[in-house]
């Protein structure tokens, strides 16, 4: 039932908050606020209480949840409302509740205009988001999947900075929604494929995870269909080809928008991989593994050279969101436990340096009222406290050893060693690369001659608690990330177990009626 | 064969909407009243309502020309909920109208009358009898502001090419006969399934063109956006909603039951027809800035991915026109209402602008939520009635493997997602100087501003949970046997 509760509350928060302007701008953010922080304690609960560890002599093909709720939805296809919760699943909840807290905090004094009907959005992302995480009935994640786009859209259509350049807020808000549904749509027909395929092999309808994993597919098919998923998945990312919204999205949404979409709304795209891609079609994902590797190295490089040339601080950042995804796509594709482990660990470690990064840039963006790197540098003495910050974020943003970052890159390359060498070689240059830019951005920014002499307003303590809290994670994590590997280990060994077998065919993932 | 109790049990509903009809033309006659006349209207529609559900669980009776089947009475129903909202829109809408107001009603129940005809027909002649009753009361709907140029030539267009499409369809009929001496469908089915000769053939594709002109079928389509955006906001609503599911649903009724309609070339045409459709309504909405015309190339769109129920023509073909339409009429009847709302009372040409809505959004902010709730359901997002629809035509052309119209709704609705966003967006934003044009202040406790309230909460509640009206429509069966 809890699970129920985590993607209910956001919503009637949502309408509470759109209902609550009218007693005034404060009501909707401590409403907003409230929703998101009992969220967050109930996925902390529920991690408190439960236990994650995959249970011992359990059956393949049996999907063992720590917690689970389904109700019949629409029968005739076989539909139903389930929900389930494993490590994986957890830590993407609480890190979602966690940004959702802080995108609340972070648009505090932001946000001045229609401040309900804002707070209604980013709720209802969290739905979405929440729902996508927890969905495993096919059909009920598709439609979360696609949900969480209309708050989005509406966030960076309507609160966003329409840049100088000519590119519009609500240009950038339909490129993110047409990548994303046109994306979805395709999909949607793989998993009506992957339905009916399953169907005619066993002679019932049905869209729950756990029965289509069984399904018995040949090789063209399982192609075609686990193509769908990643195109969707990868647009999401982003994987280089099909990266062209992101830089415009984060520009242009506001902070709150940026939080989100970086923190979560990027993962879901990692967590599509992890949860139904592979497991899905674990052959036919073997098969692309080098396809989707290069990609990851092609994705690493160009990230990190584009980033170096944006004039725009949120542009910048963003280009170094898809390098760091590069990372994350070798990892899941190399397929190794300890590459599967260091995925979840940069999933993390990323939403909290890059979360910082933009909120810390729309901080500077309310004192300086521009997002142009031009027009910054010389801040280091003008500002408090920020720019200390700053480094801290940037320096765990290249993966410093002692930063949660670096735990997961070391673990994805690690890891990726054995199957992939060469892979690896060239993202560890990927590496120097991030040193460059982030060096880069410091420079830019903070160092150099100052504009002017005077200083600017310092951060107050809804500000620094924020950005504390946020170092505080990334240190105490990156020092003893044990809990995090703990949590989310069973179910990537699942995940390793599975592409371990496309590996090697074993007689169960033979086709049937061989005779 | 003699009418008979059970019979005239089964005609029930059409009876009470023709003398609802004709009640309102003698109340006419005796004294104009607006209210009443409106009253009387809803009165009869409802107790036609009623008379439907009751003789619901009887289904199928035949009747002579005519068959009351699980299709009909869907289609039925459909149409006197939709002919229900267009009242509730009308009556607002017509309630400054310096002209005489209350013969609309009284036309709105002829062409309801004669869609139920239609949706019911089993014989070519009950079809051309029911298809002139709908349309000759559209044509006077169409033209209802006649000082209006538009309105005026909304009706005059309406009313020459669809004179036109008649003559199509009785020349088809004519052919038809010709081949096979019987003008019931079970007959010429009967005849086809034996022999399909050549000009029986011509004689379908004639049919096809007549038919395929009252739904906007692509090459046939190009009335629509300028009729829909000429007409008054109900008899839009009405033309949208109600005429095209009636002539859809006859539409599904030939090609399920005349193995004519099965042939492969036949196939191969609807298939191309349905991808036109699809791309060319689409394409062709990305550019306008009339919330009017953008609705209708929306359903010259939508009814190329209906088009795909026909192609496929058997396993979930008929639940899934069934689930389409009830979505899309949903839909369609609450984005129109919200037109109508903004244009009423009457004063001279509706408000169909883009940029008269710019900005609703932050003073009704109710009537928007309508509005954004339907085009989300139009453009098929999640969690609205529309996705139900479009899972259903994505699933079953997936199922026969159809992959080009598979490809062809994927990129039809890509490209409609990006018009509706763009109409949708302009409602939330806000200019200076910016024209204010608004809905009466008590709009929502009048009668159209609770229907297209309801129609609002029905969108999002069969999105969330469509099981009611899927176990509904999956028990749909169409009458076959001769």
């Amino acid at each position: 039932m809890a699970l129920i509760w985590l993607i209910l509350i956001p919503f009637l928060g949502g309408l509470a908050c759109w209902q609550g302007e009218r007693w005034g701008d404060g009501v909707p953010r401590w409403i907003a606020l409230g929703s998101m922080l009992l969220v967050l304690l109930i996925t902390l609960g529920l991690w408190w209480q439960g236990d994650y560890r995959w249970p011992a002599g359990a059956e393949s093909g049996v999907v063992p949840w720590a917690l689970e709720w389904r109700a019949p939805w629409i029968p005739r296809f076989g539909i139903e409302v389930h929900l389930a919760l494993d490590g994986l699943s957890l830590v993407l909840v609480a890190l979602s509740a966690l940004l959702g807290v802080l995108a609340v905090l972070c648009s505090w004094h932001e946000i001045r205009r229609r401040v309900g009907f804002f707070h209604l959005n980013l709720l209802w992302i969290l739905v979405g988001v929440v729902g996508v995480f927890l969905a495993v009935d096919l059909f009920l994640f598709f439609a979360f999947w696609e949900m969480m786009l209309v708050p989005m859209y509406f966030l960076i259509a309507l609160w966003g900075h329409s840049s100088a350049t000519g590119r519009s807020r609500i240009g950038a808000a339909t490129k993110f929604f047409l990548y994303t549904q046109a994306s979805g749509l395709l999909m949607l027909v793989s998993i009506l494929g992957l339905v009916f395929a399953h169907r005619a092999a066993t002679g019932e309808l049905t869209f729950s995870y756990a029965a289509l994993r069984e399904t018995p597919l040949s090789d063209e098919v399982a192609m075609w269909l686990m193509l769908g998923f990643f195109l969707a998945f990868a647009v999401k990312l982003p994987v280089v080809p099909f990266h062209g919204w992101l830089p415009d999205a984060h520009a242009q949404a506001p902070t709150a928008g940026s939080v989100d979409l970086a923190g979560i709304l990027l993962k879901t795209g990692a967590y599509g991989l992890l949860r139904f891609a592979l497991p899905l079609f674990p052959e036919a994902s073997q098969a692309i593994a080098p396809l989707a590797m290069g990609l990851g190295l092609v994705g690493i490089v160009y990230g990190a050279l584009l980033a170096c040339g944006q004039q725009d601080i949120k542009r910048f950042i963003a280009y170094t969101s898809i390098s760091h995804m590069g990372f994350v796509l070798i990892g899941i594709y190399a397929g190794t436990e300890l590459a599967l482990q260091g995925v979840v660990v940069l999933l993390v470690a990323h939403a909290f340096s890059t979360s910082a990064l933009f909120i810390l840039s729309g901080q500077l963006h309310e004192r300086l009222h521009t997002r142009d790197l031009g027009e910054m540098g010389g801040l280091w003495g003008r500002l408090g406290s920020l720019p200390a910050f700053m480094l801290c974020f940037v320096v765990a943003s290249l993966g410093m050893p002692g930063t949660l970052n670096f735990v997961g890159e070391f673990m994805i390359l690690f890891g990726s060693f054995p199957v992939a060498p060469w892979v690896v070689a060239i993202a560890s240059a990927g590496l120097v690369l991030a040193a460059i830019y982030s060096l880069l951005l410091m420079q830019r920014v903070h160092y150099g001659p100052p504009r002017s002499e005077s200083s600017l307003a310092d951060l107050d303590g809804r500000e620094y608690a924020m950005l504390l809290g946020l170092l505080a994670l990334v240190l105490v994590l990156g020092l003893y990330p044990q809990p995090l590997l703990d949590t989310a280990g069973p179910a990537m060994q699942e995940v390793q177990r599975l592409f371990d077998d496309a590996a090697t065919p074993s007689p169960t993932t033979m086709p049937l009626g061989d005779s | 064969m003699t009418l008979t109790g059970t019979h005239l049990v089964a005609l029930l509903p059409l009876i009470l909407v023709c003398a609802a009809a004709i009640t309102v033309m003698l109340g006419i006659a005796w004294r104009r009243h607006h209210a009443g006349t409106a009253t009387l209207t809803v009165a009869g529609l409802v107790a036609a309502l009623v008379a439907l559900l009751v003789i619901w669980s009887r289904a199928p009776i035949e009747v002579p020309l005519l068959v009351i089947d699980g299709l009909a009475l869907l289609a039925g129903a459909t149409i006197l909920g939709a002919s229900l909202v267009c009242v509730a829109l009308a009556y607002g809408y017509l309630e400054r109208y310096p002209g005489p107001r209350e013969e609309f009603y009284l036309l709105l129940l002829c062409a309801a009358a004669g869609g139920m005809v239609l949706a019911a027909s089993r014989h070519l002649a009950t079809l051309f009898i029911g298809l002139e009753l709908l349309s000759m009361p559209l044509y006077g709907m169409l033209a209802y502001a006649f000082t209006e140029r538009r309105s005026l030539e909304a009706g005059i267009k309406y009313f020459m090419l669809s004179a036109a499409a008649s003559a199509f369809l009785l020349f088809g009929m004519a052919l038809i006969y010709a081949q096979t001496g019987r003008l019931d469908l079970a007959g010429v089915a009967g005849v086809f399934g034996e022999r399909p000769a050549s000009w029986g053939l011509a004689g379908i594709g004639l049919l096809l063109v007549g038919l395929g002109f009252k739904v906007s079928i692509v090459p046939f389509h190009l009335w629509t956006p300028d009729v829909y955006d000429g007409a008054p906001g109900p008899a839009a609503t009405f033309l949208a909603s109600a005429s095209k599911v009636a002539v859809f649903v006859v539409l599904l009724r030939l090609v399920l039951a005349t193995p004519g309609f099965q042939a492969e070339w036949l196939r191969g045409l609807l298939a191309a027809l349905a991808l036109a459709g699809m791309l060319v309504g689409n394409l062709l909405a990305l550019r306008q800035s009339n919330l009017k015309r953008l609705l209708g190339y929306s359903s010259i769109a939508h009814f190329g991915y209906l088009l795909v129920a026909l192609v496929v023509g058997e396993g979930l073909a008929l639940e899934t026109s069934g689930v389409y339409l009830l979505t899309y009429v949903v839909a369609t009847l609450a984005a129109f209402g919200v037109v109508t709302l903004l244009s009423s009372p009457y004063g001279g040409g509706d408000v169909a602008a883009l940029y008269h809505y710019r900005g609703l959004f932050w003073r009704r902010p109710w009537l928007t939520a309508v509005l954004t709730v339907s085009l989300l359901s139009l453009a098929g997002i999640p969690f609205t009635a529309g996705f139900i629809g479009k899972f259903y035509i994505l699933a079953l052309g997936v199922e026969a493997g159809h992959w080009w119209l598979v490809g062809g709704i994927v990129v039809g609705s890509v490209i409609g997602l990006y018009y509706y966003l763009r109409a949708m967006v302009a409602l939330y934003l806000v200019e200076p100087g910016m024209r204010r044009h608004d809905a009466p202040p008590d709009w929502g406790v009048r009668a159209g501003g609770m229907v297209v309230l309801g129609l609002a909460i029905l969108v999002v509640l069969l999105g969330i949970y469509p099981w009611p009206m899927i176990a509904w429509v999956t028990g749909v069966e169409v009458f076959t046997a001769g």
